[in-house]
């Protein structure tokens, strides 16, 4: 992998325990992040993306999540799982911030915005309450919320959802990120509301020069914004490459399933649009073999003896599945959205 | 805000004009009349002089109408037991004492109690945790009278450093302080817990930590106030649980309280006092509700704007 | 990769066989009701199971207790007076000379039915004003809401001594009167909300669109959802009943010789508490210990009903 890159995750496991067992959530991820890229993650629900942008800033909040000891996350070649408590809450909203899934309850409902704006700028930077304020007021402009010296003094239930993303985002970029972790941004929002939410992140995105780490299972979104999309299945990366490669030339069945459900203005009028059945397997027991043998059309009877290596198809394309294998049949993909 | 403050004082009037008229009507339907309740053998003569001195040879009604007019001009009618002796005139040179006992445990339970609570949630199931709900559960679960005993025990003979009765200096009140506030104390420490626990579990909560706030901040700035208001709801209810322990706590202690009085008056009979103490209690109580209501509508941006709409 | 198994794949392996249909819509093996669920996690709650045995102890001692001593617990014997725990009397004898281990049984049964017949009827009444209320809305609903409302107004306290003064008789019947006037009022309140936000919640509008009849929506949706919350609510109004009764009686208001109750108990005895402090430790210690374990079985009953709770 090329030299200077930002962010390194190497091997990260994590598990959780709740009554009925440890689950383990991540299994065994590694990704990269470059300076000014965006990443995706994209996946069904529960498939461990979510979490593993939460174990980034060890983020886990009173569960009980826990990154295994042989896990790694270098940040400019420092390793973030040892640092302490004050130097992780230096990075955190400083060097590298997030937003949150739903904006309604990500908010303080007893504090001000432009207090919980200028909070964030305060923890990071030794500045007065009025410049915070300033700044904070400069931030609502800049995400485009009209009006922002009257905004500053609302609440966040006098706030729409979209504009509450968008104080989320101001907060988010308040101390000039490097990175910028977005977990489902957009997800609990209307869709025009979508659309505008997406094209401020990739203005801002291209103005402060971060890198972006997108967690959604909107491949639209992914599509839009994406510049590397890695798709995640039962806590492992399965397929990884640029927007390209992963569009125009899947290698994976779980890739392959993602992408046919998305409805497809070529598709024949009256063909049903195709759902991926069952769900994903139990991540409270051991998996034998792939973990998506169970639900995938292309099963052979070695995706269930053993779990599959990587091959690559470029330096950014891998792929984990039987199928690349020399000895597995060619081309088996029927119809669907190759072309 | 101002309309909804005179809103709630003049709901505040209604409701306290009903109960008391319902608490008159209730005592005056007791069966017999009020004199020959309290003192049984007295002679019929002097039995008809005290009822019509007292004004119960009328009817209810014209009886409920004086007692009324009386009350607008803050007479709340004078003691059947001790002719002479004003109602108003004992609450208001006993009422004091009960404030001040109250009072006082009611700040310690609270302020102790919320912070036991936030500490027992911030160690969750750790050792202090443990020990703090432990306490807690002990706390409510053993009646005032119990720990006033005991404490009395103690204190009188295993060693004697306070006093264990009367009312006079300081070192008279932290016996019955330190017994009334054990049940508000305790109930606050599990409530806040709960309460604490549900926010720490809430979302922003996790935004601030990605802010990069660390716990003492977290703590302070976003868990405590949206915890504690939940809390404060509660604080009216312990006002009246303050009477109830006042009650028992004022008679082991021997204390000159309204509660010493009223506990008395119960057990002679003493209806007019009753009625009178009882009217006290109810507005006590009212208006502590009313002034939690104003003070949450202050405190909570949700409920302050709720109004205003 | 996890799988360091040594295995090296031959050709036959490589046949595409697909995916079993069947195999992919994979249910939980064993499928338990909410109330096998809620039975099951109170069960391994080893605190409220205790509790559950404790409290299930003291409530057979009740029954059985005052026909293991042989003394009558209103036979009075002068030259027994106040004599402390032995082989004899097991818990003593009180200042009348009566035997204390067949009276503090006697007495806790008044304070148990007390608090539990207490409990009842308060849900009872408490479940139909709420849910009429809450059934009919509109002007209905606010007017019954408002008399909730001034009742509630008064120190519920207030209106016990109150009541108990009024009906001046004093047995466990008045009492529980007494006590349920305006007790069950938070229950009211609390029933009318939960099924107010039954009836606004999306499951119960889809059983009304889908044509679901309102008695089967009821007996599905609303009873259901709020009996949990009840059941929870009834464990931990009992503690308060019997704190209640225990008040009264030593105010001087509670039952009346010849019956005892454990508040009667506590009250004759803290007169000369300093002398015979037997005579009140055991009473109130029973007081204790009976809230106790109400208080750690509704814990645990909580945490087992509303899994959401849990914590």
């Amino acid at each position: 992998m090329s030299m200077g890159n930002i962010l390194e995750v190497k091997n990260l496991h994590v598990s959780f325990k709740s009554y009925a067992g440890t689950v383990k959530a991540v299994r065994g991820v590694d990704f990269v992040l470059g300076p000014q890229q965006t990443l995706a993650m994209v996946g069904e629900s529960g498939c461990g993306k979510t979490v593993t942008a939460k174990s980034i800033l060890r983020l886990f909040g009173r569960t009980s999540g826990e990154i295994s000891k042989d896990s790694s996350i270098l940040f400019h070649d420092e390793e973030l799982l040892n640092l302490n408590k004050r130097k992780l809450s230096e990075i955190r909203g400083g060097k590298i911030s997030m937003i949150f899934q739903d904006s309604m309850t990500s908010l303080n409902p007893t504090m001000r915005v432009g207090k919980q704006i200028a909070e964030c700028i305060r923890l990071h930077n030794k500045i007065s309450r009025e410049e915070a304020m300033k700044k904070a007021c400069d931030l609502l402009r800049l995400v485009e919320i009209p009006n922002p010296e009257e905004r500053l003094k609302n609440f966040p239930h006098q706030m729409s959802g979209g504009m509450r993303q968008r104080v989320m985002i101001a907060m988010a970029l308040s101390c000039n990120p490097e990175v910028l972790i977005a977990d489902e941004p957009t997800t609990a929002l209307d869709v025009t509301i979508q659309a505008q939410l997406i094209d401020l992140l990739r203005s801002l995105r291209e103005r402060m020069g971060m890198s972006v780490i997108l967690v959604t299972h909107d491949l639209g979104v992914v599509a839009d914004f994406a510049d590397y999309i890695q798709v995640m299945y039962a806590g492992q990366i399965v397929e990884r490459g640029t927007k390209e490669e992963i569009f125009k030339d899947p290698k994976h069945p779980y890739t392959w399933a993602l992408l046919d459900s998305i409805p497809n203005r070529s598709q024949p009028r009256k063909s049903r649009l195709y759902s991926l059945k069952g769900t994903p397997p139990n991540l409270l027991l051991p998996i034998e073999g792939c973990p998506f043998a169970a639900r995938c059309r292309y099963c052979m009877p070695v995706c269930k003896k053993q779990a599959p290596t990587e091959t690559s198809f470029s330096d950014s394309h891998r792929v984990n599945c039987w199928l690349n294998h020399p000895m597995a049949p060619k081309d088996v993909r029927k119809g669907g959205g190759a072309q | 805000m101002a309309r909804f403050i005179i809103k709630r004082v003049f709901y505040m009037i209604l409701v306290l004009w009903i109960v008391t008229t319902i608490t008159f009507f209730l005592v005056h339907s007791i069966p017999g009349d009020p004199v020959s309740a309290m003192v049984q053998d007295l002679p019929e003569e002097t039995r008809e002089l005290y009822l019509e001195q007292y004004g119960f040879d009328q009817p209810k009604i014209v009886q409920y109408i004086r007692f009324m007019k009386q009350l607008l001009q803050g007479d709340l009618g004078s003691s059947l037991r001790y002719p002479g002796r004003k109602v108003a005139e004992i609450a208001s040179s006993f009422a004091p004492v009960s404030a001040q006992i109250g009072g006082i445990a009611l700040a310690i339970g609270f302020t102790v109690g919320t912070i036991l609570g936030i500490i027992a949630a911030l160690n969750r199931n750790r050792f202090s945790d443990r020990v703090i709900m432990i306490l807690a559960l002990l706390g409510t679960t053993i009646p005032t009278f119990v720990t006033a005993s005991l404490l009395q025990y103690v204190f009188t003979v295993v060693c004697p450093i306070f006093p264990t009765t009367g009312w006079g200096g300081a070192e008279h009140m932290v016996l019955p302080v330190a017994c009334m506030c054990v049940g508000p104390l305790a109930t606050y420490a599990r409530y806040m817990r709960s309460s604490v626990l549900d926010t720490t579990s809430q979302d922003y909560v996790l935004t601030a930590e990605a802010k990069g706030a660390r716990t003492p901040r977290i703590v302070m700035f976003h868990i405590f106030r949206n915890s504690f208001l939940p809390c404060l709801t509660v604080l009216c209810t312990s006002v009246a649980s303050i009477f109830s322990g006042s009650f028992i706590v004022e008679k082991i202690f021997a204390i000159p309280g309204l509660g010493t009085y009223f506990i008395s008056a119960i057990n002679d009979r003493d209806y007019s006092m009753i009625l009178g103490l009882n009217i006290i209690f109810t507005g006590i109580y009212i208006l502590s509700v009313l002034v939690t209501d104003i003070l949450l509508g202050v405190l909570d941006p949700r409920i302050r704007l709720a109004e205003k709409n | 990769m996890e799988n360091t198994k040594s295995y090296v794949p031959c050709q036959e392996d490589f046949v595409i066989i697909g995916c079993d249909d069947a195999a992919t819509e994979q249910m939980p093996p064993v499928s338990l009701t909410y109330w096998q669920h809620s039975f099951r996690r109170f069960k391994s709650n080893k605190v409220a199971l205790v509790s559950a045995v404790v409290l299930l102890l003291i409530v057979v001692m009740t029954i059985v207790g005052p026909l293991m001593s042989p003394y009558d617990m209103e036979v009075v014997d002068l030259s027994q007076r106040n004599l402390w725990p032995s082989a004899t009397y097991w818990f003593g004898t009180d200042q009348l000379g009566r035997d204390l281990f067949s009276r503090v049984w006697e007495g806790g049964r008044v304070s148990i039915i007390i608090g539990l017949l207490g409990s009842l009827i308060v849900a009872l009444v408490g479940c139909i004003y709420g849910g009429v209320s809450a059934y009919f809305g509109g002007r209905v609903d606010n007017l019954m809401m408002r008399v909730v409302e001034i009742l509630s107004s008064v120190p519920h306290l207030l209106v016990v001594i109150m009541m108990s003064i009024v009906l001046d008789s004093s047995s466990v019947g008045t009492l529980l009167f007494a006590m349920c006037i305006t007790g069950w009022c938070p229950v009211a309140r609390l029933v009318r909300s939960q099924m107010l936000q039954i009836s606004r919640s999306e499951y119960v509008m889809a059983a009304k669109v889908m044509g679901v009849k309102p008695l089967t929506s009821i007996m599905t949706h609303f009873i259901p959802n709020t009996l949990s919350i009840i059941i929870v609510n009834i464990t931990f109004r009992i503690p308060g009943f019997i704190f209640g009764e225990a008040f009264l009686s030593y105010v001087g208001l509670g039952v009346q010789p010849p019956a005892t109750s454990w508040g009667a108990l506590c009250s004759a005895a803290s007169l000369n508490f300093l002398f015979y402090p037997y005579q009140l430790i055991i009473p109130a210690g029973l007081i204790a210990l009976t809230m106790l374990c109400f208080t750690l079985i509704g814990d645990g009953l909580r945490d087992a009903l509303d899994p959401k709770l849990r914590r």
